[in-house]
């Protein structure tokens, strides 16, 4: 049986468009997936969807599909994504419009639904992972989707689907998808979900494999990132993969670029939860068998928790925040006077904030007082000020104080900036997989 | 020696949770990275940021090790007021640990 080549053609919502061209063009794929949904995207798409019905899909859905869909209809490569977040019904329409706009035949989407499951967690006592019920969150709940695993998709790479459009499923089942589809892996064949789960854990961040997000001068260089090409699995009925790029594309991929995006966010190797299988990669091995080319293998698998994580999205606070800079000599002591201004300031003008950060963007913003070395003088320095708060009148106060140190603070504070927003945030619980169902719905032309 | 001479890192989130992978440029290396970089070395390096458990999980075929710090996001992802809320440049704070060379 051949092998299935599997491009990877974004690793974030907003990830660059040219890669996945490149993928369709020159890759010699049989399957291009786009990974686009994040933790909170869901939440924010849904609040999208409620002030317009036909939106809560992503942004960039018209303009990666206009890219690729011509080149994929002509040479049959397959289209898988979660770019339907809120509305995969409303996406698999825009897709069909844009089809049809480019004069396309036979071409057969499925919207792939069923990961909201708000109205279930209404009928049932849920603990989220704060140890709270999640209906306490009252009017602030936004939205409740569970992770759906590989199987829809599989019914519908069974049903001809040349393009499949998802809400929120576990990111390594658009990659473990046409696996089962393509070489007919059985459901409950632990071992090769486990491997298939590692090629897809392997893929969906795109070019954080080939290099991207990798390079340290001096110590990891990497060529040409401007021109980073996305990466291609080459898989085999096994499972085992080599991991390859087009050539002439920038970036890299060797054992160093590989091993990181193994480890990337899996937490326990030996158990990495899915809806399909708990994988286990601490047997994993990666070896460089040639020019841009690693193979990878030696993941296995257990049988599935047959519980669901479900992401629960909610406003949670307000945030406001506000920045000013210093430079020159004395940078570093006018950007302290700033900031215990700013704090005299909001008691004064009795301003209700919670929680309150003052940091000196240059000094010790990232990692804190402790971790950052204070025994040279910064030439310039950037406060901001951010709190939490129960309002947004309140949250716009915050950064209107840092504002007012133009014409009321030290000397020479410039480019200030403020801003205020209501902070989605998400929290997760877990559901019985019996309790979802998840529905195809097919668009054709 | 520095960490980052002889290991490379990378930085992951999930909710309140790091996760911060160190591999060995050179497997021989990696016995002293399991000797030298524990649990308890991290969670001192990190003791104003993290402020929950550290788990370690070695991987030698990999010559690599995983590091897991709970409630190290400023209380989650989506909600912290931290500058880099996602604690990406958590990885970098990790190889500016030194250890001992033998």
């Amino acid at each position: 049986m051949k092998n299935i080549r599997i491009g990877a053609g974004a690793g974030y919502s907003g990830d660059r468009i040219e890669p996945a061209i490149e993928l369709a063009e020159k890759g010699d794929i049989d399957y291009l997936i786009f990974e686009c949904l994040a933790e909170r995207t869901i939440a924010l798409a849904q609040q999208a969807k409620m002030k317009d019905p036909s939106l809560g899909y992503d942004p960039l859905l018209a303009d990666r599909m206009h890219a690729v869909l011509r080149i994929c209809s002509e040479k049959g490569i397959k289209i898988i994504t979660n770019m339907g977040a809120a509305n995969p019904q409303g996406a698999a329409a825009k897709i069909k419009e844009i089809a049809v706009s480019l004069g396309l035949v036979n071409l057969k989407i499925a919207a792939i639904s069923g990961d909201d499951v708000l109205s279930v967690l209404q009928q049932g006592n849920y603990i989220d992972d704060s140890g709270q019920p999640v209906m306490a969150l009252g009017d602030k709940l936004l939205s409740a989707n569970a992770y759906l695993g590989a199987q829809p998709l599989v019914d519908a790479l069974a049903q001809g689907a040349d393009v499949i459009v998802t809400g929120r499923v576990a990111d390594p089942a658009l990659v473990l998808a046409p696996l089962i589809h393509a070489f007919g892996w059985a459901m409950d064949d632990w071992h090769r979900l486990g491997q298939g789960t590692l090629v897809g854990h392997l893929l969906e961040c795109a070019g954080q494999i080939t290099g991207g997000y990798f390079a340290d001068p001096g110590y990891k260089d990497v060529a040409d990132l401007a021109r980073l090409g996305f990466p291609i699995g080459e898989v085999s009925e096994d499972g085992s993969v080599v991991i390859t790029k087009v050539a002439g594309s920038g970036g890299q991929v060797t054992a160093a670029t590989c091993k990181e995006q193994l480890l990337y966010e899996i937490h326990d190797p030996a158990a990495y939860l899915t809806p399909d299988v708990v994988a286990d990669f601490s047997a994993v091995t990666v070896s460089e068998v040639g020019i841009d080319r690693v193979a990878i293998q030696g993941a296995t698998g257990h049988p599935k928790t047959g519980m669901l994580k479900v992401s629960v999205g909610y406003i949670d606070s307000y945030v406001g925040e506000g920045q000013m800079s210093y430079a020159g000599p004395g940078a570093l002591a006018r950007a302290t006077l700033a900031c215990d201004i700013v704090a005299e300031r909001l008691k004064i003008a009795d301003v209700k904030v919670g929680e309150i950060r003052y940091d000196l963007i240059g000094v010790n913003a990232i990692h804190g007082a402790s971790l950052s070395p204070t025994d040279t003088e910064p030439y310039e320095v950037r406060i901001r000020v951010t709190g939490r708060t129960d309002s947004l009148k309140e949250a716009i106060r915050i950064g209107n104080e840092v504002e007012t140190l133009y014409t009321c603070g030290p000397a020479g504070g410039g480019g200030a900036t403020k801003a205020a927003k209501d902070v989605v945030a998400v929290r997760s619980t877990l559901l019985p997989e019996a309790l979802v169902t998840a529905s195809i719905h097919y668009e054709e032309i | 020696m520095q960490l980052r001479k002889m290991a490379h890192s990378r930085a992951g989130d999930k909710g309140d949770i790091s996760n911060l992978s160190l591999i060995a440029y050179d497997s021989k290396d990696y016995p002293l990275l399991e000797k030298y970089v524990t649990v308890e070395l991290v969670k001192a390096h990190f003791a104003d940021i993290v402020f929950g458990d550290v788990v370690r999980y070695t991987l030698p075929e990999l010559g690599a090790m995983n590091f897991v710090l709970q409630k190290a996001l400023g209380g989650g992802v989506t909600r912290s007021l931290a500058l880099d809320a996602h604690g990406k440049c958590l990885s970098s704070a990790l190889l500016n640990l030194h250890i001992p060379d033998a």
